[in-house]
Order: C-alpha cells, then sequence, then structure tokens
C-alpha cells in the first residue's frame, strides 16, 4: 500500500550550555515510522518521550539531526515548507493559545483562504468556510466577528480543526487535542477526527498521553520512551496484548472509569529522566521489573512479535533461543 | 468612539486631554499671530502684563503670549518627531531581532546595549555641538530620535520572543501567512500599547532633552522653543530684574506639559494593557 | 453509622464582579450541602468552570473578595465541637489550616519556595506550627515523615526544580499531611502529571488516608481517578451538586443524564464503540440558564426543567440526585 509519510531514521540532538560544558541530549533517537493514507496513527508516551519534537520535524518547524522525512514519495529538503505543499495541516494543545486573543477568529480563516487562493471571492470564501464548520459541527453565523474568548474550549477545538480543513489536507498532525479539552468534551473532538478518515480519507497523526482515547480512535499506535519508539503496531494488539515492559506499565497505570477495576498493587517511578535519556542499553533497564544483563550494555532491536514491532531484548532472536535452551 | 468613552472615565485621562487641548490651541494660534517671532523690537520692552499684552512682553520687544505660542508649537514639533522616529526605530529593531533571531538578534542587541550604558547626555551635548551649524527643529529632532528607542526595542524584543513561541504564531504560518504579515497583524496588536504609552514618555523626555540643550545653548537659539524662551530670559536677567511674566509663562507652560503627557501616557497604557483589554473582549 | 467531620449547609459563594460600573455576580458555588464522613475519600468531579475550586476555597476558609460568602455555613468538627468557620478570626483559621485541614494544589511550584532547600522549606514549616520544637528535633520529624511515606531522603537536600514534577507533587503532598491533618483536599493533584506519576501520587495518597484514617476530599474532572481512589463521589454542575452516591452506584447505576454522559464518554479499552460526549458547551456561571442548568444538554429536557430547579430525590439512602426525571425531591428551602 502507498504511503503518505514516511519516517527514515529521524533523529534530532538537543545541545545546552555553554561551548566549555555542553549537553547533548537525544530527543529522538533514530525513530521510523509511516502513515497510510486515510489512517489514524497514534503516537503515545509520557512527557519528554519526544513526541512533540517528533511532531514539528515533520511540520518542518524543526529541522532533523539526522534522517528522513518522506511525503509520498519524496523527501523534504531543509527549510521547505511542508504545510503549503505537502498538505498537512496541524491542531495544538491548548485550544485558547491556538488563536490571537486580540483577533477575531474568522480572520484565521480568510486568511488561510487568501493565502492558498482558495476562493474567488468574498462569498465563495464565506461558502467555503461554512462548509468547513458544518463539518465540525458549527456555522459561519454562530462564529463570524467572534474572540476566541467567546467560544468554550471545545468549541475553539474544533474550530481550529475547521480551519485546518480549508485547504483540504491529506495528513492532520493533531498534538495533545484533547488533553486541555473538559472531558465531558472530548469525545466530540475525538471521533471528529474519525469522521474525518471515514468521510474525507485525512490520515491523522494522533499525538497524546493518553492511551485509552489513542485505543479509540486510531488504527495503528507507536509508543515512545525516552526518544525511541519501544513497541509499535495495530492498536488492537498493543494496547491489548502489550508487549513491551513500559508499554505493560504505561497500560497499567492507566486509571480505569470502573471502581471495579482498582489498582491493587504498587509501582516503582523513576527520580533520574536525565539519567534514563543518557543510558547505553535500554532506557528503560533502570525501572524494568524483568531487567537481564544484556538490556545495562546494549540497546535492543526491533523485534516482530504477531503483527507489532517490540524493541526489548525479551524477544530477540538471541534471547529466544537461550530461552529455549534453559 | 467607545474607546475615547471609556477613557474619559479617567479623571487623569480628562485632565490631561484638557491640558493638551488647551495647548493645541495655542500651538495653532501662531498661524493668527500677528507678530514675527523671529523679529525684535516689534512691541515696546518690558511691558507687564496688561489688557493690550496679555502677558506681557519682553526685554527683546516680543509679545510674550505670542512668542510663547511658538514655543509650544515648536517643542511639541520636536518631541513628535523624536517621539515617532524613535518608536519607528524601537519597533523595527524590536521585531526583527525578535523574530529573526540568531546573529542578526545579537549585532542588534549589542547596539541596543551599548546606548544603554553610554552616558547618553555628554554624547547628545557632544553632538549637539557638532551639528550646531545646521542645527534646527528637524536636525533636532533627529539627533533625540537616535538616542531614544534602545530601551524599548529591547522590551518589545522580549515580547516578540514570548510570542514567538505561542500557538497562535504556528496557527498563522500553516494559514500561510508571511513573515511580515505575521509579524504586523499578529505581534503589533501586542505591541501597540508599549508603542503608545512610551511615545507619550518619550515625547516627554525629548521636551525636557531640548530644555536642556538649549539652557546649555547648545540648540538654534533663533527659534522659539519653551527651552530657547527660559534660555533668554535666564540670559537677560529676567528673573533678577522682576520681569517674571517673561521667565514663568514658558516654566509654567512646561510644567503643564509634562504632568499632561505623564497622566496621559500612564491613563493610556493602562487602557491598553493587553491583560485588560483582552478581559474587556471577553466582558 | 459514620461521624460527620465536615458539613456544608446551603453554602452560597458568588463572586461579585465590578465591570466597567456594571455588576456581574457570578455564582459559583450555588446552594451545596455536604456532609463528608470520617475516614472516607469523597470526590468531587465535574468539568472546568462548574465551581469547584470555588468551592475547596470555600472549604478551607479561604473566602477573599471578589468571592462573598453570600449564605450559608461552613461547619467543621473539630474534637467532637462543631465549629462554624465564618465566626473564626485569622490566626484560629491559620491554626486550623495544616493541622486540621490541609490543602494539595494542582501546582506545587507555589507553595514549596523555590530559592531554598526543601530542608529549610520543612524546617521552617515546623518551626511555625509546632511550638517548642528546636531546629534538629524538627528535622528529626521531617525524615521520620518522609521514610513513613517512602519517599527518599536526599530529596531533602534538593531545590524544588530539581525534581521532576510527580516528586514535587509528592514533596507537596508530604508536606501537607506533616502535621496528620484530619482533611486533606486536593484540587486536581495529579492534573498536570503523566499517567505512570499520577498513579504513584494516586498511591501515596491512599497510603496517607490508609495510615492516618482521614478524610480526603479529592476535585478532579478525571473520572477515571475518581473511579480508583473515591469512596463517594459528587457530581458538580454550575455551581450545585446534581448527584451524589457511593462510587459503585455512580458508575455502576448514574441516574442524573449528565452523570450518564459523563461515564459514558468515557473510552474504555476493549470496547471501540462510538461514544458521545456531552451536547453543547457549559453554562456560563455569570448568566445561568433558569431552572436547572443542565436543561439546555439535556436531551430529556422536560417543561418543568426550564422553570425550576428541582430538590433532591434519595434513591438509597446515600444516593441523591437532583433531577426532574427522577422525582419531584424534597422542596429545597
Amino acid at each position: 500500500m502507498e504511503k503518505l509519510l514516511e519516517i527514515d531514521q529521524l533523529t534530532k540532538v538537543f545541545s545546552f550550555g555553554s561551548i566549555l560544558s555542553k549537553i547533548k541530549l537525544t530527543a529522538v533517537d533514530n525513530i521510523s515510522f509511516d502513515i497510510k493514507p486515510a489512517e489514524i496513527f497514534a503516537l503515545a508516551g509520557e512527557s519528554g518521550c519526544g513526541k512533540s519534537t517528533t511532531a514539528r520535524m515533520i511540520m518542518g518547524f524543526e529541522s532533523p539531526t539526522s534522517g528522513q522525512i518522506i511525503h509520498s514519495g519524496t523527501e523534504v529538503a531543509k527549510n521547505e515548507k511542508v504545510w503549503f505543499t505537502q498538505g498537512i495541516q496541524a491542531i495544538f494543545q491548548d485550544p485558547f493559545g491556538t488563536f490571537n486573543p486580540l483577533r477575531t477568529v474568522d480572520r484565521y480563516f480568510f486568511e488561510t483562504v487568501k493565502n492558498y487562493k482558495l476562493a474567488k471571492n468574498k462569498t465563495d470564501a464565506i461558502k467555503l468556510i461554512d462548509a468547513k464548520l458544518k463539518a465540525v459541527g458549527l456555522s459561519y453565523e454562530e462564529f463570524a466577528g467572534k474572540y476566541p474568548s467567546e467560544f468554550s474550549g471545545g468549541q475553539l477545538q474544533r474550530i481550529s480543526v475547521a480551519r485546518s480543513l480549508l485547504t483540504d489536507p491529506k495528513l492532520l498532525i493533531a498534538d495533545e487535542p484533547v488533553s486541555m479539552v473538559d472531558a465531558s468534551l472530548r469525545m466530540s473532538i475525538v471521533n471528529l477526527f474519525k469522521e474525518l478518515k471515514e468521510n474525507f480519507g485525512v490520515s491523522v497523526l494522533y499525538i497524546t498521553h493518553d492511551l485509552a482515547t489513542a485505543y479509540y480512535v486510531s488504527d495503528r499506535i507507536a509508543i515512545m520512551f525516552r526518544g525511541d519508539i519501544v513497541e509499535m503496531g495495530p492498536v488492537e494488539q498493543v494496547l491489548m496484548e502489550p508487549k513491551h515492559p513500559y508499554t505493560q506499565l504505561l497500560r497499567e497505570s492507566i486509571p480505569e472509569a470502573d471502581p471495579e477495576k482498582r489498582w491493587n498493587y504498587k509501582i516503582d517511578l523513576s527520580e533520574l529522566e536525565y539519567e534514563e535519556y543518557m543510558r547505553k542499553g535500554c532506557k528503560f533497564a533502570g525501572r524494568c521489573p524483568q531487567v537481564m544483563e544484556i538490556c545495562k550494555a546494549e540497546m535492543p532491536q526491533d523485534t516482530q512479535v504477531g503483527k507489532a514491532f517490540v524493541k526489548c531484548h525479551l524477544y530477540s532472536e538471541s534471547q529466544k533461543s537461550q530461552n529455549e535452551v534453559i | 468612539m467607545k474607546i475615547l468613552k471609556d477613557l474619559f472615565k479617567d479623571y487623569r485621562f480628562v485632565v490631561s486631554f484638557g491640558i493638551l487641548c488647551f495647548l493645541l490651541t495655542l500651538a495653532l494660534l501662531t498661524f493668527f499671530s500677528p507678530y514675527d517671532p523671529a523679529l525684535w523690537g516689534e512691541v515696546p520692552r518690558d511691558m507687564p502684563p496688561s489688557s493690550e499684552f496679555l502677558l506681557g512682553t519682553n526685554s527683546k520687544g516680543q509679545d510674550v503670549f505670542w512668542l510663547s505660542c511658538f514655543a509650544v508649537r515648536n517643542s511639541l514639533t520636536v518631541a513628535l518627531i523624536a517621539g515617532i522616529l524613535s518608536r519607528v526605530i524601537a519597533v523595527t529593531v524590536g521585531m526583527v531581532a525578535g523574530y529573526k533571531g540568531g546573529l542578526t538578534d545579537r549585532v542588534l542587541m549589542f547596539i541596543s546595549d551599548s546606548l544603554l550604558v553610554i552616558p547618553l547626555f555628554l554624547i547628545i551635548v557632544m553632538l549637539a555641538m557638532l551639528v550646531r551649524e545646521m542645527m534646527n527643529l528637524l536636525t533636532l529632532g533627529l539627533l533625540l530620535a537616535c538616542f531614544g528607542w534602545a530601551w524599548d526595542a529591547r522590551v518589545i524584543r522580549s515580547q516578540i520572543l514570548s510570542l514567538r513561541e505561542r500557538e497562535f504564531t504556528q496557527t498563522a504560518i500553516l494559514s500561510g501567512t508571511g513573515t511580515l504579515k505575521l509579524v504586523l497583524k499578529e505581534y503589533m496588536p501586542f505591541a501597540t500599547p508599549l508603542v503608545f504609552s512610551t511615545l507619550i514618555n518619550n515625547m516627554a523626555w525629548s521636551i525636557g532633552m531640548e530644555m536642556t540643550l538649549a539652557i546649555l545653548g547648545l540648540t538654534n537659539l533663533d527659534i522659539p522653543t519653551l527651552g530657547t524662551m527660559i534660555q533668554w530670559a535666564v540670559s537677560y536677567q529676567a528673573m533678577l530684574l522682576g520681569y517674571w511674566w517673561w521667565i514663568l509663562t514658558p516654566v509654567i507652560l512646561s510644567v503643564f506639559l509634562f504632568v499632561a503627557l505623564y497622566w496621559l501616557s500612564v491613563s493610556i497604557s493602562e487602557y491598553l494593557d493587553p491583560r485588560t483589554r483582552v478581559q474587556r473582549v471577553g466582558a | 453509622m459514620n461521624k460527620t467531620i465536615l458539613k456544608t449547609d446551603h453554602l452560597k459563594a458568588f463572586y461579585v464582579l465590578d465591570v466597567h460600573g456594571t455588576q456581574k455576580v457570578v455564582k459559583a458555588v450555588n446552594d451545596v450541602n455536604l456532609d463528608i464522613q470520617e475516614n472516607e475519600v469523597y470526590g468531587i468531579a465535574g468539568e472546568s468552570g462548574c465551581g469547584k475550586t470555588t468551592l475547596l476555597k470555600a472549604l478551607v476558609a479561604a473566602i477573599e473578595p471578589p468571592l462573598r460568602l453570600m449564605d450559608g455555613k461552613i461547619l467543621y468538627q473539630v474534637n467532637g465541637k462543631e465549629i462554624d468557620v465564618a465566626s473564626l478570626d485569622q490566626e484560629a483559621k491559620r491554626k486550623l489550616r495544616w493541622e486540621y485541614i490541609s490543602y494539595v494544589p494542582q501546582g506545587s511550584m507555589s507553595v514549596l519556595n523555590p530559592v531554598t532547600k526543601l530542608k529549610e522549606t520543612y524546617r521552617d514549616f515546623i518551626g511555625s506550627h509546632v511550638s517548642g520544637k528546636s531546629k534538629d528535633e524538627a528535622f528529626e520529624i521531617a525524615k521520620e515523615h518522609l521514610l513513613d511515606l517512602g519517599l527518599p531522603l536526599k530529596i531533602l537536600d534538593a531545590y524544588p526544580h530539581q525534581l521532576s514534577g510527580g516528586m514535587r507533587q509528592r514533596v507537596t503532598i508530604a508536606l501537607a499531611t506533616l502535621l496528620k491533618p484530619r482533611i486533606i483536599i486536593g484540587d486536581e493533584p495529579t492534573t498536570a502529571l503523566d499517567v505512570v506519576v499520577q498513579r504513584g501520587v494516586v498511591q501515596l495518597l491512599k497510603d496517607i488516608q490508609g495510615k492516618l484514617q482521614n478524610t480526603i476530599i479529592l476535585v478532579t474532572h478525571d473520572m477515571g481517578v475518581q473511579a480508583n481512589v473515591a469512596d463517594r463521589v459528587g457530581i458538580m454542575y454550575a455551581g450545585k451538586i446534581v448527584e451524589e452516591a457511593p462510587t459503585e452506584t455512580i458508575y455502576g447505576n448514574p441516574a442524573h443524564p449528565y452523570t450518564q454522559y459523563l461515564i459514558d464518554s468515557l473510552p474504555k479499552f476493549g470496547d471501540k464503540s462510538t461514544r458521545k460526549s456531552v451536547p453543547g458547551s457549559p453554562p456560563d456561571l455569570g448568566n445561568l440558564p433558569s431552572g436547572c442548568p443542565f436543561h439546555p444538554r439535556c436531551p430529556h429536557v422536560m417543561e418543568i426543567c426550564k422553570q425550576e430547579m428541582p430538590g433532591y430525590t434519595k434513591l438509597e439512602p446515600n444516593h441523591r440526585v437532583a433531577c426532574w426525571l427522577v422525582g419531584e425531591g424534597e422542596r429545597l428551602s
């Protein structure tokens, strides 16, 4: 099947500090994945795992240290405006930060229409804007001439989606789109992604720390931890039968809205984020309940387990054969 | 109109607005002046205030009332030239430095920091001495404009730096908005209050600076300004000779001008503060 | 029967704002009756802007203008005596705070002094609240307390910014519980945290409650956390508690349409069927709809809902609902 977006061995290293004492931090470490047309792909992980940096690189706001980002078969050169040429749009985490509080929201719509030359005159422009707003359950009348503060967070987030739809993008990048929206309104945003996929064939890169909505909405998922993708595959498999010990921990840390399923055992917390980034071997080795000698020394390779890829020595070939010998 | 209505609820604005209107009327009156301010001896010398000469006359044979009208006009002109030009420089430097970053930022900020740390007054005095031959209202305004932008450019730069990280910047970029438009449309509204309130502050600073230079005798003394009026009155010993109307008129006018500008700047900047503005839009 | 430890009686706390000459009243807490027991975890759930934070302010007796106590009482049970909080002076309130009731905010940075080591913060805290203790003794108490809670002692030598968000939150909780308060109030204590860390913080809160046998009032919009921790849950909407019941009942048999929406909209693992969120938007507390504030968003709206706010109907002894669908309820005074 054709690939809409292909990420090939993407790496981003940030340097901090002065010339004398430079600290290097690998925020994204050699990750590869791809997104197919009309697919919702979730990139999930905790804060500081590199998921937002990845999104910024795909949008072209940040240039990768190494690796390639290939949009529908063409590699993107540095500094190219991908959102202009490749049909990419994005929505952001904070609905109140997405629009300038001192300007009316509709200005962004008209500017988009004008800059991309989407309509011949104002009537056409309003028609187009109204159509896109209808797609997210709003209308032109209820939004024209209003400031961001006159909407609720959920409404603004839907307006944000409507704006991104103006250019008929093939890929929508949603960076934590629901984390600042009220729980009662979250599903209206998430359902929107499903509709976009089914009705318009839009792919969504859904970046989130919320595995429950990721499970609900996405087709495939990649779990990131300290810059690595540790597990990737169909969402049913990764979240219902997690293989990597980190995925298992994440999955079990989600409080389920069911008083019957309370947590009944305790977990260990990491206190040393920085140390985890600097680890030579598997970055989860410090907390992993099934840690082995090899984990501390060597970074595991991707191993296919079922339909998913897992980066864990527990499933690697050498380990398997050892296990069999024992 | 609504803006003025809201502003008129603030007594400071009302008072300062009234004073400024009065001073502007004086400035406009110059166009109907019966005397040429450059000429001496048009009226009898050293007359105290009377019905014929509203504020008396001075030792140069000039009518103090009409002379001070010209002085207010010229002082305001210098202040406006200096204020507006330095705002343009401050906004341009601040926005370019803030948005471009990198080397451009470092060079521009080096210049503005240098202006901030060197003793400005001495430099201005030195430069004023150098260009004394061609000193007129415009050159004086330009000279003051060159030195009045550094701090405000820094403030605007830091504002842009934080705005650049806000998500609506990315929304605008994704909407296909170019850099220039982005800066003007998205960031300018945040910088406007600052530009306005500092414009007025800067005008007050310029008027003060002009007076200092004039009293030091470094400006063109043939052009009547509040500063040169005081300078002439002082050099003719107006105080000692009891010609109080000659020296008190420019002094009182300057005090009025400073108070008006200060209250205007305070009330406008309170009104334009983006935080209260956001609240108002929400209310 | 358990003993009541904190009670509110028709509590009304409004923000009275002056917007360009016109008075605006924001009804943030509007007729709330709570009866919180000893040794229970009471959860308050609701979306942002429903008045939860204001309710907490009222509960910890931190009502300051523009917030005003309009009506009703807040009653503490201290050593068997009932105390009306409104009658206390500043000094008495300060004494009760931390010793009787303590508060864990969402962002812990505001509680910890950023420029001193945590050691100093602990020492100052003990010094100002426990009289007659020397510095060393105070330090020993702090150490013991941290060990009790399973936190590493080396954090005492750290500055707040050196700790991760989760660790900071746990340190704040440790500080808030140092004097073994009878009531701990948590205002979205886990909201900004990652799931794994959130679990750690929830774990700590549960531990403390188990050890001290005290009361926790936990405010969070995360229904998952509520399900995991709370014994009873009150659902708050537009300044009112619209439903209150033991956790199992709230999740298993919700009666108010709003609660039903809240529970049904939560995605569950292993079930990808379409879920709907509550239609419409939360109401503006400064301009509430007439009658039941939920009526514009309610799928079962009736004529009476638009005119009158229903009273509470008791479905079970400890399950009360304010909804016309369920019953007329007792008349509100």
